[in-house]
This record gives C-alpha cells, structure tokens and sequence, in this order.
C-alpha cells in the first residue's frame, strides 16, 4: 500500500503533524521551514551515501533536532504549544519531551489532531479537503491544484484562507475529548471521502496522481479507523467503500491511461487482496443499528466486485441499494447511477425515463457523464443519431484529454 | 586512467516533498551509471551550506556564506576519466543542470 515513491510525501506529514503539536498551531510557517530543512538535508546526504536502512527514522531525528534548536535558541522570542510550553521551557524536560513526541505512537495522535484540526467548523468543505492533502499527504500547492483541476493562484488563495483559519484557532483539536471527537467526526468521515472520490471520479486525467489520492485517503481512513474513539461502524463502512472501490481502479484504464467502460474492464486486474479488506470491513460495519451513506455505497461497490462480468452483475440489487441510498442522501448524481442501473434490469427506455425523472437535474449540467448516458441509452434504444449528439455535448464538457478521447470513441461507436 | 574532482555548484530547493524524493533518486541513478562504469573513485561527500574562512597572516575567522548560493560548492565527487575531455563529457547527464547549477571539473594534478 504505501510503495517507496511517495515515501517523501507521507514522512512530510507525519512531520508536519509532529512539529505542528510540539511547536503550536500559530507557528505553521516555522512549522514547514523545519520540515523543507528536513528534505533538503535527506536529499544532499542520500544522493551520495545512499538512503539509510530506516529512512523515515532518520527524517525524524532530523526534524526533532532541528526542533530542538529553534525551541532552545527562540524560547524567549516566541510561545510555542499551550498545553506543552512548562515542560518545553525547562532544561529537564526539553529533550525527553521530544523524544515523546516523536515516538511513533505520539505521531500517529499528532497526524489525528491535525486532521480534525483541518476539519474545523470555519474552513470550507472543499477547503479541508485541499488542506488534508497539502498537510498530512506532503502535496505542494501546485500539486493540490493539479489533483484539483484548479489554478495554482486559485489554490494558493484557498489553501491561504484555509491555512490563516487554522493558525489563528488557539491550540490543536484536543482528540482525548470523545464529546468533541464524535461531533467532529462525521465531518473529517466527509473530508476523507471527497478526497478518495476525487482520485476515483476526479477530474485529473492522470492516472498516478489519482491512484496517490485514493491511497492517501484510504491510509488516513485506516489511522481514523485505529484510533478507539474514531473506529465506528461509519468508519467501517467509509474504509470498506475505499478498498472495494480501489480494488477496481487498476482496471478503469487501459495500458494508454484511457477510461475504459465497466463493461471493457479486465477483471483479473482487480487488486483481491484490498476487494477482501473491502468486504471484511463491510461485515465488521454492521456491528450496530447505524445505517449511513457508505454503509450503502460500500454494498454497491461489494455488488460490482463479486460480479464475473458485467452482465453478471445484480443490477436489480444494486437498484435496490441506491434507492437506499436516495433516501438517506438524496443527490442527481445517485439518481443519475440509479437510472443507469434501471436501464441495466429493464431496458434502455425505463433508464432514460428515470432520467427525465431526476429532480434538479439543472445541477448536472457541467458532468459530462450526464450527457454521456443519455448517449449511451440512446444508442442501445437504437437511435444512433441522438445518441450521437449527446455525445458531442459530452465532448464539450469533458474535463480532461482521457475523457475526450474515451468519449470521441462513443461517439464514433454511433456512426456504426 | 586519470583522476578528477567533480565540484557540484549551486541548486535550488526542492520545491515539496515529491520533488525532493524525484531529485535525490536521480542523483542516485547517476552516480549509480557512473560506478557501474567504472568512473567512480569515490562517490564524495554532501557540504554542509555553513562554515568558516580563516584568511590572512592575522588567521582572521569569517563565518560563511562565502559565495552567493548559487556559487557555493554543495558536494564533490571523484571521478576517473581516460582525460578531461572525457571526464567533462561524464558531467553532462549530471542531475543539477535541472536546477541552474553547475559542476566543475578540475583533474587532480599528477607527479
């Protein structure tokens, strides 16, 4: 799961989430010299000596050095972490506070505070999730806005907004709180989830980039999952939605990066092992009366997973999960993949009569896949004509080159 | 065959984590060629950005920086080379041309 390429990445945040407790929330930007320090040493040292058996030890010894330091030398010019400034201000407790704190079970706590941190009530849904990704995934600015679909100076300007929030909140989120803990909880469940469904549907065209997200998510739904107070039967169900989910995504594009239709997807490419964590973390998520969103969405995936093809999916249970799923979170996107499963059981005609059906169906109107389905019914209903025009409304909306060019191919299917 | 220092000059930081982890393992893939070539008498040492200079008949001690960043010699390797020609033409894939340094390439004086 966590491959040696993004090691740099997830060491940053464990740091960033160390350093952020030692050091205070207010003094973020210290925060991320310290750890831009941490790298530029790694870096010069490693291309010539090679990297160290225990490369995130290291980063770690670097970063609590170097934060022993900055405490030592600016002790009288700044304040540090509220809750720690006693035991940081003396000689006799400076050091053995740190190496505390940068214990591996201290760190992982760390990487929980600031993740409930960033999901403070005064930052933006969309804001939290570019704020989870640039501090405990190690994405730079750039990159969020990349992951992102969006501009650099757009992303610069919200993640700055997000930043100020945090850094002007008097100390971390306190996670041995429960009370706090469970009210906060179903809105970092929410983080996590749009971070993982950015990677799964997102916008960005590259395949490395997305297949980082979904891992990303799923290794801090997996930390959530650890904590005592975090590992609820939602919590369950959102891990278990990811890996059923993830275990696919090796199959949605073809050796070029092109989407493939779940139709075309080669099965054997499915990763098993995370489809069977999936389906383990499903049953453990019926351990109590809740029934939630990813209870649901997580069933859906299971279907799609345990069928051999697609015409040997269940279709007409998975209509029955996402009328489920319409009660509990009612959107145009799940009618949408509702109408799409009707059109599986009862043909291409029942499918676009749910369409037309959809409430607020005005909000779909920039998802290219709207169009796209319509086109897609259309064609099986046999009237390749409109279908072809659907199409090309999709291909005006497409967000990226592999949707344009998965969606050019339809539409030169309806020339056939 | 001849020996010759490689002194690697300037370059800029990393601009996040998955840039810095990018750039270290292209320095490694390099000087991983150059070994497996039989150029590498030893593979150096990192400098650290900071130190002293002791100057004069009075010894007097300046702290550095010494030189604009861009001109600070952050690391050197030693490199066996039939001749300098060679050895500068080994220099060329080297990764800190990416980010605007430079390396210079001296040989160490014979007998």
């Amino acid at each position: 799961m966590e491959p040696v390429e993004s090691l740099f990445r997830r060491e940053s945040g464990r740091m960033v989430a160390a350093l952020t407790r030692v050091f205070g929330v207010h003094n973020l930007l210290l925060v991320e010299d310290v750890v831009q320090d941490a790298f530029c040493r790694a870096m010069e040292v490693w291309k010539f000596r090679g990297m160290p058996e225990n490369p995130s030890a290291w980063l770690m010894a670097v970063a609590k050095n170097r934060a022993l330091d900055v405490l030592r030398r600016e002790r009288t010019a700044r304040t540090f972490a509220p809750e720690l400034t006693r035991l940081l201000e003396s000689e006799w407790t400076l050091a053995p506070i740190l190496d505390e704190q940068f214990g591996p079970d201290a760190i992982k706590d760390d990487v929980l505070r600031l993740m409930f941190s960033c999901c403070a009530p005064g930052i933006a849904e969309d804001s939290q999730v570019a704020l989870v990704l640039h501090m405990l995934c190690g994405f730079s600015v750039d990159e969020v806005a990349g992951a992102f679909v969006a501009s650099h100076a757009a992303m610069e300007k919200r993640l700055t907004r997000a930043k100020k929030v945090l850094t002007q909140s008097a100390q971390l989120f306190d996670i041995a709180d429960a009370t706090e803990f469970s009210r906060r909880l179903p809105v970092v469940q929410r983080a996590l989830y749009l971070l993982f469904n950015e990677g799964y549907h997102g916008a960005s065209s590259e395949f490395a980039v997305r297949a980082e997200l979904c891992r990303e998510a799923i290794r801090l739904a997996a930390l959530l999952h650890a904590h005592p107070l975090g590992s609820t039967p939602g919590t369950d169900a959102l891990a278990a939605l990811m890996c059923l989910n993830a275990g696919r995504l090796p199959a949605r594009t073809d050796s070029a990066g092109d989407l493939l239709a779940l139709a075309d997807q080669d099965r054997t490419k499915w990763d098993r092992t995370l489809i069977d964590e999936g389906e383990r973390l499903l049953q453990q998520s019926a351990r109590g009366p809740e029934l939630s969103a990813y209870h649901v969405e997580a069933a859906i995936a299971w279907v799609h997973a345990n069928a051999a093809c697609a015409t040997d999916t269940e279709w007409s249970k998975i209509v029955k999960l996402y009328d489920m799923l319409m009660a509990i979170r009612p959107s145009p996107v799940v009618a949408l993949n509702r109408a799409i499963a009707v059109a599986q059981v009862e043909g291409p005609e029942s499918g676009l009569k749910a369409i037309e059906a959809i409430e607020n169906r005005d909000r779909l109107a920039k998802y290219p896949f709207f169009p796209a389905a319509l086109g897609e019914l259309e064609l099986r209903a046999g009237r390749p004509s409109s279908a072809r025009q659907h199409f090309q409304e999709a291909l005006r909306l497409a967000r990226n080159p592999a949707e344009r060019r998965f969606l050019q191919q339809r539409e030169i299917a309806c020339a056939h | 065959m001849s020996e010759f220092i490689f002194l690697y000059r300037g370059s800029s930081r990393p601009t996040s984590p998955q840039d810095a982890q990018a750039l270290m393992q292209k320095w490694m893939t390099w000087l991983q060629d150059l070994a497996k070539r039989g150029h590498i008498k030893d593979q150096g040492q990192p400098l650290d950005p900071v130190g002293k200079v002791v100057s004069g008949k009075q010894q007097t001690v300046t702290d550095g920086p010494f030189a604009e960043a861009k001109d600070l010699v952050g690391g050197y390797s030693l490199i066996l080379a039939k001749d300098l020609d060679e050895a500068a033409a080994l220099s060329k894939d080297c990764p800190i041309f990416d980010r605007g340094g430079s390396v210079e390439v001296r040989p160490v004086m014979k007998m």
